[in-house]
C-alpha cells in the first residue's frame, strides 16, 4: 500500500503539473485527497506493518499521518479560495497544486520511514516542494524568502548527512551496519560514544531547520511569511512535525545510550534559547504572519522541554505536537481572510476586524486563546503536563524562567490581536472591501473543536497510540 | 597515494583563501573534483564495479566538469563582476584557514578509533569549515553557492572514509550533491539573475523584523 501511495502521490503531482484544464485539476485533487484518506485509514487499520523494507506504520507515524490528513483537506480548500480570488496564471496555479501534493506525499513518507537515511531523503524532497510553494507570488521578496529557505535548508540537510556519517562511524564497535531506528535502538548501549555525540549534535542541528528551533529557525520564519497562507499553514504545522519526527526517533536511540543526560542538556539549551528568541521577536514584530511563525518557535521549544523533562513530559510532548499543528494551521488559514480585507499583513494597517468579518474575528479570538494555551484549549493540558514534569524533574529554575517568558509572549500576542480585533484602523477605506463568506471559517472551527476534544476528553484509542509511541523511552 | 591527494586537497583550501577572481574559484572547484576522482578511485577499488563507475563518473563529470562549466555560464550570463569581494583582506583569510586546519588537527587527536584514518577526518572537517568561512565572508550570492559546493566536497571526503564498508552512504552523498546542485544552481540561473540584476547579498535584506 505504501508503494501504491507513493507512486500515486508523486504521479498525481506530476499530472497536476502538466495539466492546464480546470475540471481535470479538481478531479486530480479529489483523487489525491481520496488516496490520502484511504492510505491513512489503511495504515490505521494495519499498525506495525513494514512495507518496502523502509516504511513501517508505527504509532507515532499513524498519529501524525491522521493529523496531516485532517489538515490537508482544508489546506486544499483554502488554496482553492486563495487562487480563485485573483486572476492567476494557469501555469503558476498548476505548479502550486503540484508542489502541494508532492509536499504532502514526501511528508507522509518521512513520517513512515524507519531508517534514518530514508527519512533524510524525504526531508530533502520536502524542501524542494516547499520552495516552489514559497516562490508562488514571484516577486522580489518571495524570491528572497525562497532563496534563504533553500540555502539554509540545504546547509542543514548537509549537517544531517554529516551526522549520519558520524553515526555510521559509531556502528562498527557494535558490530552492525544497519541504520534503521529499530536496529540502532537495540545496539544503542554499545555504540561508540565519541561518534554518537558528534552525530547527535549534527543531526539535531540539521533537523532544527524544519522544526524551528535555535539555531536554524531563521529560514522557516521568512518562508512562512512569504508563502501563501494555506501553504504557510502546512509549513508551520505538518512540515514542523517532520523535523520533530527526525529528532524524536533519533532521541529514542540516544535516550537508551550512555549519553542521554548529555543530550538532554544540549536540547535544553536549544529549547530555552528558542523560547527566549521567540519572546524577543514577539514583542517587536509588526507582521501578523511572522508573529504566528515566532509563536511556532515558542511551541517547538516547549515540546523539546517536554522531552528533556521526561516522565509525563514525553506524553505531553507528543500531545502538544499534534494539538499545536491544529491550532497553528487554523490561525494561518484565517490569516488569508485578513489579508483579503485589509490587503496588508502589517499590524499598523489592520483593526476593527469584528466590524468587517464577524465569523473570522470570532475564530481569530478563539485561536488566540488556544495558541496561548488558555483553557479550554488542549494546549493548556499539554503545557500544564510539561510544566509538571519539569517540576518533578527538578528543573525549577528553568520552569520559572519559561513561565516568565511565556507571560511576555501572551502579552505581546494579545496586544497585537486586540489591536486587530478592536482598535479602529488608521486611514482604512471601507468602500469596496471584500465580503467574506462565513462558510470559509467552518474548517477552522472544526480544527479548534478537535483541539478541545483531544485535550479535555481524549478517546482511549488516542491515548494508547501516544503511549505506544513513547514506550521505548526510559521512564 | 591517497595521502598525497588529500594533502593537495588541503592546499587548494589555502589557495582559495588568497584567490581574487571568481574564475580562480571555479578552477579550484574543478581541480577539487579531479582530486576527489583520484581519491575515490584508489579508496573504493574494492566495491562492485557498477557502483564504482557511478561514483567515478559523478566526481569527474559532475564535480570536475559540469558544475564549473555551469558556474562559468552563470557568471557570463548574469555579467557578474570578476572580483570575489571578500569582507576581509586575503592575508587574514589565509591565516584563518590555516588556523582552521590546525584546529581540526588538534581535534582529530581526540579520536581513539583505529578504523578511521585521521587524515580523512582532518581534511574533511577543514574543508567543511573553510566552506562555511567562504560563505560568511564573501559578498556575492554566487560565492555563497561556491562555498556550499566546497562544503559538499568535504562531506564527500568524509563519506569516503567509510566507503568500503558502507558504499550506500557514498551514494547518498552523491544524491545530496545532485539535489543541491539542481536546487541552488537551478534557482540561481532561472530567477535570481532575472529579478536582481547585479547579484549581491545586500539586495536580499528586506525580510527582517
Amino acid at each position: 500500500m505504501t508503494g501504491i501511495y507513493l507512486a500515486g502521490g508523486f504521479g498525481l503531482s506530476a499530472l497536476l503539473f502538466f495539466n492546464r484544464n480546470k475540471i481535470i485539476r479538481y478531479l486530480l485533487i479529489t483523487t489525491f485527497l481520496l488516496l490520502q484518506i484511504g492510505f491513512t485509514v489503511y495504515e490505521y487499520l494495519h499498525p506495525g506493518t513494514t512495507e518496502l523494507t523502509y516504511f513501517s506504520a508505527d504509532s507515532l507515524a499513524i498519529l501524525l499521518l491522521v493529523t496531516l490528513t485532517i489538515i490537508s483537506i482544508p489546506a486544499f480548500y483554502h488554496s482553492y479560495v486563495y487562487l480563485s480570488s485573483k486572476q492567476d496564471n494557469p501555469k503558476h496555479t498548476a505548479i502550486y497544486y503540484a508542489s502541494m501534493a508532492a509536499l504532502l506525499t514526501a511528508i507522509n513518507a518521512a513520517y513512515l520511514s524507519n531508517n534514518i537515511a530514508v527519512t533524510w531523503i524525504f526531508v530533502e524532497l520536502t524542501t524542494l516542494a516547499a520552495s516552489a510553494l514559497i516562490y508562488h507570488r514571484r516577486n522580489n521578496r518571495s524570491l528572497e524568502g525562497t532563496w534563504k529557505y533553500v540555502f539554509v535548508c540545504a546547509i542543514s540537510i548537509t549537517l544531517v548527512f554529516i551526522g549520519i556519517l558520524f553515526l555510521s562511524f559509531s556502528l562498527p564497535q557494535a558490530g552492525t551496519d544497519d541504520l534503521s531506528f529499530n536496529n540502532l535502538l537495540k545496539k544503542a548501549s554499545r555504540l561508540n560514544v565519541f561518534w554518537l555525540r558528534l552525530a547527535f549534535i549534527f543531526i539535531f542541528t540539521g533537523f532544527t531547520a524544519k522544526l524551528g528551533l535555535v539555531p536554524m529557525y531563521t529560514a522557516g520564519i521568512d518562508a512562512k511569511d512569504k508563502a501563501p497562507s494555506p501553504a504557510g499553514a502546512l509549513l508551520s504545522s505538518v512540515l514542523m512535525n517532520v523535523g520533530f519526527v527526525g529528532i524524536f526517533r533519533f532521541y529514542i536511540v540516544i535516550a537508551n545510550s550512555p549519553i542521554h543526560s548529555w543530550a538532554n542538556h544540549v536540547i535544553l539549551i536549544a529549547a530555552m534559547l528558542s523560547i527566549f528568541v521567540a519572546t524577543v521577536y514577539m514583542t517587536r514584530v509588526k507582521n501578523i504572519k511572522r508573529m504566528f511563525a515566532y509563536s511556532s518557535i515558542e511551541h517547538a521549544g516547549i515540546i523539546m522541554l517536554g522531552l528533556v523533562a521526561g516522565g509525563v513530559g514525553y506524553y505531553a510532548a507528543i500531545l502538544h505536537v499534534i494539538l499545536h499543528a491544529f491550532v497553528k494551521s487554523s490561525l494561518f488559514f484565517q490569516q488569508g481572510q485578513i489579508y483579503r480585507i485589509y490587503q496588508s499583513k502589517s499590524i499598523y494597517d489592520v483593526g476593527n476586524y469584528f466590524k468587517y468579518n464577524l465569523t473570522g474575528a470570532i475564530v481569530m479570538l478563539l485561536a488566540f486563546f488556544f495558541a496561548t494555551a488558555m483553557p479550554p484549549s488542549g494546549l493548556f493540558i499539554s503545557e500544564f503536563m510539561i510544566f509538571r514534569s519539569l517540576f518533578e524533574a527538578n528543573y525549577l529554575w528553568i520552569l520559572i524562567v519559561v513561565m516568565l517568558l511565556l507571560t511576555v509572549i501572551i502579552w505581546a500576542f494579545g496586544k497585537n490581536i486586540f489591536k486587530l480585533l478592536f482598535t479602529p484602523a488608521v486611514d482604512f477605506k471601507e468602500d469596496n472591501i471584500e465580503r467574506i463568506n462565513p462558510a470559509e471559517s467552518i474548517s477552522q472551527f472544526i480544527l479548534l473543536g478537535l483541539v478541545v476534544y483531544l485535550g479535555l476528553n481524549p478517546p482511549q484509542e488516542f491515548i494508547t497510540l501516544i503511549q505506544e509511541a513513547i514506550k521505548n523511552l526510559p521512564q | 597515494m591517497t595521502n598525497v591527494l588529500l594533502i593537495i586537497f588541503a592546499i587548494t583550501l589555502l589557495y582559495l583563501g588568497i584567490a581574487h577572481r571568481l574564475l580562480t574559484y571555479i578552477k579550484i572547484l574543478a581541480l577539487q573534483g579531479v582530486l576527489l576522482f583520484g581519491i575515490a578511485f584508489i579508496e573504493l577499488i574494492e566495491i562492485n564495479a557498477a557502483n564504482l563507475t557511478f561514483v567515478l563518473l559523478e566526481t569527474i563529470v559532475i564535480k570536475g566538469i559540469a558544475i564549473p562549466l555551469f558556474l562559468n555560464y552563470v557568471m557570463k550570463r548574469n555579467r557578474i563582476t570578476r572580483d570575489a569581494e571578500p569582507f576581509l583582506p586575503n592575508f587574514v583569510s589565509l591565516i584563518i584557514i590555516t588556523l582552521i586546519i590546525i584546529a581540526t588537527f588538534i581535534l582529530s587527536n581526540a579520536i581513539d578509533d583505529s578504523r578511521i584514518s585521521k587524515i580523512y577526518f582532518v581534511v574533511a572537517l577543514s574543508t567543511l569549515f573553510t566552506g562555511l568561512y567562504i560563505i560568511v565572508t564573501r559578498h556575492k550570492i554566487i560565492t555563497h553557492v561556491m562555498g556550499y559546493l566546497i562544503i559538499e566536497n568535504g562531506v564527500f571526503i568524509l563519506s569516503l572514509a567509510l566507503g568500503n564498508e558502507m558504499p550506500a552512504l557514498v551514494n547518498l552523498g552523491i544524491l545530496l550533491d545532485v539535489f543541491a546542485s539542481v536546487f541552488l544552481l537551478g534557482i540561481f540561473v532561472n530567477r535570481v539573475g532575472d529579478v536582481l540584476k547585479d547579484v549581491d547579498v545586500d539586495q536580499l535584506k528586506s525580510l527582517k523584523d
